[in-house]
C-alpha cells in the first residue's frame, strides 16, 4: 500500500510539471487553431467537417511549394464561453497559435475575440453570427467571415415582412446570438412597418422540448414565428411546430444546409433562408464541394464550412506574400494585411474585408424545394433573388464600431 | 509554534510556498491560478466540512456570485484588482449570512439539500439578472490594477497576486480551525448536543462558520474572474458544488493541506483530458469511487494517518 500510494503521489506530482515539457515549437511554421462544437448543437454545421476545411484550405493554397509549414490543432468549446476562452488563452500563451478559426456559438466567440485582442492575435470567425463582432464589441484583431445576423434578418427577415409578415412571435435561444439575430430582425419587420407580438427566450445549451413555447406562439396569433435560434434547436422547433401543426408561417431566420438535411425536404418544404454560401449555386462551388467531398463524403458543406474554408485559404495567400515572420508578428498588423488584400476563391467568389472586419460578399435568399423538384442527395435549395456585397450587410455608418472613424 | 503550527505542518507550508514560488517557471501560470483559486475554495468548503461538519451542497454560489461581482466591479465599475476581490467576497458573505440562516436550523441530509435548493435558485438568477449577461457571462473582464496603479497585464504580475490571495484565505482558514472559535466547532461537529449543553449557542457558531466560508468562496471567485477575464454559469453550477465536494474529498477532509492537494489533482485531470471531453466525467467517477473505496481518508489524510501527524 505504501508504494502504491507513493507511486500515486508521485505520479501526481511528475504530472502536473509536464506542460513544461511540452515544446513550444516555434519554427519558421504557423500553427491554425479551430475551435469548434465537436459535441453539441452545432457539430453538423461546423464541427469536424470545418476542420477538414482548414486542411482543404492549406492543399489549395499550395503551401507546401512556398516555403512555410502550417500546424492545425483543433479543440471543442462545449458552447461555454468560459471553456472557450481558456482554450483560447492557452492556445496563444503555450502552443504557438497564430489564428484561431470557426468558433460556432455567438457567445463564445465574443470571448474568443476579447481574448484575441489582449493578446494580440488574429481571430477569423465563421461559425458565430452576432454582428455585434464587427459592430459595437469589433476589435482591430477580428475578422468576420461567412455570414451574421444583419445579413439573414434583412434578407430573409426583410422578405418576409415584405411579402405581408406585419406580425411575428419570437422563439429565442437566450444568448448573444439568439438576441442579436431577434434585435435584427425586428428592426427590420418595424421598418416594413410590422410588429412583434411576443417572444419567448429558452436557456441554450440543453433545451429540446419546445412544444410549451409553440402553443404559446400560435395562441398569440402573430402571422409569422421568428425561429431566432440554430443547429438541432433550429431542427426541433421547425420539426415540433409540424407535428404540433402550428399554422403560422415559419420564419427560418438561420437556417443552414445541415439542418435542411436532418429535417428532410418533406419537413422544411417552402421555407425561405438566407444564405452566402451553397455548395450547387455554381460550377465553382461545385468543385469546390466535390474536392472537400473526398475527404468528407458524408455531408455537404454548409456556408460556416465554406467560410473557414474561404477565410484559412486567404490567410495563407496573404502569409506566402508577407512571410511567415510577419504572420507571427503583431496580430493588428497582420488582420490590416488581411484587410488589405481582396478575396477571391471558389466558395464565395471575389470579395472585401471592410475596415470593421466585415468579409462582404453577395448573399441569398432561397426556397428549400418540394420533394418532387429534388434531382437527387443534397439537392435542396433553388435560388430566389440576392443581394450585392455591398448592400448585403450592415452599413458602416451604423456599425457603431469604433474602428470606423467618421 | 508559530500561529500554532506544528513541526510538519510548518514543513509542509515551506514546501507548499517553495512550490508557489517555483512552478511558475515550469508550469503554466494560468492553470497554477486556476489550482490556487479552486484551493482556495475547497479550503472555504473543508471549513464547513471538515472542522464543524456541515455539508454544504450549494457552495457554488457563493463562489458564482463572487465571480460575477467581482467581474462586474472591474468591467462596469472600473475598481482596482483588492476591491474587486473583497467585493466578491463579501457578495459571498451576505447570501452566506441569508443562506446559512435558513439552512443551519435543519441537520444532515436536510441541511445539504436547502443549501442546494438556494444554490440552484441564485443559478437560476444568474441566467435572468441582466447583469450577469445570462448564457454569455460576463466577458472580457479587464484585468483591473492592485491598488490602481500596479498592473496586473502580465501573467506573471497577477500570479502574485493570486498566491497572495490564497495563501491570505489559506493562513486565515488556519488561524480560524486553530482559534478557541476553531475548537468550539470542532466541538459541535464531534457532539452537538454536548456543546449545546455547555452552553454554547451552536446556531451562532455555524452561521459564523458558514458566512466566513462563504466569505472565502467568494473571494476565491473573484478572483477566478479576474484571472480569466470572464465570469459564467459554469461556476455557479450544481455540478460546480459537487466537484468541490469531490476535490475535498480526494485531498481530505478536515486536514489543513488537503483541499490543496484535492485542487491539484482534479484540475490536472481536468487539464489533461480536457481533449477527450466527457471522459473528464467519467474519470473523475471513477476516481471518486476508489477514492471512498480504499482511502477513504483522503490523500493527505492517509498520509496524516499512516505518519501520525496532523496536516
Amino acid at each position: 500500500m505504501i508504494i502504491n500510494r507513493r507511486a500515486l503521489l508521485a505520479t501526481a506530482a511528475a504530472s502536473a510539471t509536464l506542460p513544461a515539457m511540452r515544446a513550444r515549437a516555434q519554427g519558421a511554421n504557423l500553427k491554425i487553431g479551430v475551435l469548434t462544437d465537436l459535441s453539441g448543437p452545432y457539430k453538423d454545421l461546423a464541427g469536424p467537417q470545418a476542420i477538414q476545411c482548414v486542411y482543404q484550405a492549406m492543399e489549395d493554397a499550395g503551401i507546401s511549394g512556398k516555403g512555410m509549414t502550417v500546424d492545425v490543432i483543433s479543440a471543442d468549446h462545449q458552447n461555454k464561453p468560459d471553456v472557450g476562452a481558456g482554450v483560447a488563452r492557452q492556445w496563444f500563451d503555450r502552443e504557438g497559435v497564430d489564428i484561431i478559426v470557426e468558433v460556432a456559438n455567438s457567445g463564445v466567440a465574443l470571448a474568443v475575440a476579447g481574448v484575441a485582442k489582449e493578446k494580440n492575435k488574429v481571430y477569423i470567425n465563421s461559425g458565430a453570427a452576432t454582428s455585434d463582432l464587427t459592430g459595437g464589441q469589433c476589435n482591430a484583431n477580428t475578422i468576420h467571415w461567412a455570414y451574421d445576423t444583419y445579413m439573414l434578418a434583412k434578407s430573409t427577415g426583410g422578405a418576409l415582412a415584405k411579402a405581408g409578415g406585419d406580425s411575428w412571435f419570437f422563439i429565442t435561444a437566450d444568448y448573444a446570438f439568439g438576441k442579436a439575430l431577434q434585435r435584427d430582425t425586428t428592426g427590420f419587420i418595424e421598418a416594413n412597418k410590422g410588429k412583434v407580438t411576443g417572444s419567448i427566450a429558452y436557456p441554450f445549451p440543453g433545451t429540446t422540448d419546445f412544444s410549451s413555447m409553440l402553443l404559446q406562439a400560435q395562441s398569440s396569433g402573430a402571422k409569422v414565428l421568428g425561429i431566432a435560434n440554430a443547429g438541432t434547436d433550429t431542427i426541433n422547433t421547425i420539426k415540433q411546430a409540424k407535428e404540433f401543426g402550428v399554422t403560422m408561417t415559419l420564419a427560418g431566420l438561420l437556417l443552414f444546409l445541415s439542418d435542411v438535411h436532418a429535417l428532410g425536404l418533406e419537413t422544411a418544404q417552402g421555407i425561405v433562408l438566407t444564405d452566402s454560401f451553397y455548395w450547387d449555386h455554381n460550377d465553382k462551388t461545385r468543385a469546390f464541394s466535390a474536392r472537400l467531398a473526398k475527404k468528407f463524403p458524408s455531408a455537404r458543406p454548409t456556408m460556416v464550412h465554406a467560410g473557414v474554408y474561404s477565410s484559412v485559404l486567404h490567410y495563407l495567400k496573404v502569409a506566402a506574400q508577407a512571410g511567415v515572420p510577419a504572420m507571427k508578428g503583431s496580430g493588428t498588423d497582420v488582420v490590416a494585411k488581411l484587410k488589405a488584400m481582396p478575396t477571391d476563391d471558389d466558395a464565395f467568389g471575389p470579395g472585401s474585408i471592410r475596415i470593421d472586419g466585415r468579409k462582404i460578399h453577395p448573399t441569398y435568399l432561397r426556397r428549400i424545394k418540394k420533394p418532387s423538384e429534388s434531382k437527387g442527395p443534397w439537392d435542396y435549395c433553388a435560388t430566389i433573388s440576392s443581394l450585392p456585397a455591398d448592400e448585403a450587410f450592415r452599413p458602416l455608418a451604423e456599425d457603431g464600431c469604433p474602428l470606423v472613424k467618421s | 509554534m508559530i500561529w500554532s503550527f506544528s513541526r510538519p505542518q510548518l514543513l509542509a507550508l515551506v514546501v507548499m510556498l517553495a512550490v508557489i514560488g517555483i512552478a511558475p517557471a515550469f508550469v503554466y501560470p494560468v492553470f497554477l491560478m486556476k489550482v490556487m483559486c479552486f484551493a482556495l475554495f475547497a479550503c472555504a468548503f473543508n471549513l464547513l466540512i471538515g472542522y464543524v461538519g456541515l455539508l454544504s451542497f450549494g457552495h457554488a454560489a457563493y463562489f458564482g456570485m463572487g465571480a460575477y461581482v467581482s467581474a462586474y466591479a472591474a468591467k462596469s465599475w472600473g475598481l482596482s484588482a483588492e476591491i474587486c476581490v473583497l467585493l466578491g467576497g463579501l457578495v459571498g458573505a451576505g447570501l452566506g449570512v441569508v443562506f446559512g440562516a435558513i439552512a443551519i436550523r435543519r441537520q444532515g441530509i436536510y441541511f445539504s439539500m436547502i443549501t442546494l435548493a438556494l444554490a440552484q435558485f441564485t443559478y437560476f438568477l444568474c441566467t435572468q439578472l441582466p447583469f450577469t449577461g445570462g448564457e454569455d457571462g460576463i466577458q472580457q473582464v479587464p484585468r483591473a490594477a492592485l491598488l490602481g496603479f500596479i498592473s496586473m497585464k502580465p501573467d506573471m504580475a497577477i500570479y502574485w497576486m493570486t498566491a497572495g490571495v490564497f495563501l491570505i484565505g489559506f493562513l486565515a482558514i488556519f488561524r480560524i480551525i486553530h482559534s478557541p472559535f476553531g475548537q468550539v466547532l470542532k466541538a459541535i461537529r464531534e457532539n452537538e448536543p454536548r456543546a449545546i449543553s455547555l452552553g454554547y449557542r451552536v446556531d451562532d457558531y455555524k452561521l459564523i462558520a458558514f458566512t466566513l466560508s462563504t466569505f472565502v468562496a467568494g473571494c476565491a471567485g473573484g478572483m477566478k474572474s479576474l484571472v480569466f477575464g470572464i465570469a459564467s454559469l459554469t461556476d455557479v453550477t450544481w455540478q460546480a458544488s459537487g466537484e468541490i465536494v469531490l476535490t475535498t474529498l480526494l485531498g481530505g477532509l478536515g486536514t489543513i493541506f488537503g483541499p490543496v492537494i484535492g485542487a491539484v489533482i482534479t484540475n490536472t485531470l481536468e487539464f489533461y483530458l480536457a481533449p477527450f471531453g466527457s471522459w473528464v466525467t467519467v474519470t473523475q467517477g471513477v476516481i471518486f469511487v476508489l477514492c471512498v473505496m480504499l482511502f477513504r481518508r483522503g490523500v493527505v489524510g492517509e498520509i496524516a494517518a499512516k505518519t501520525k501527524v496532523s496536516l
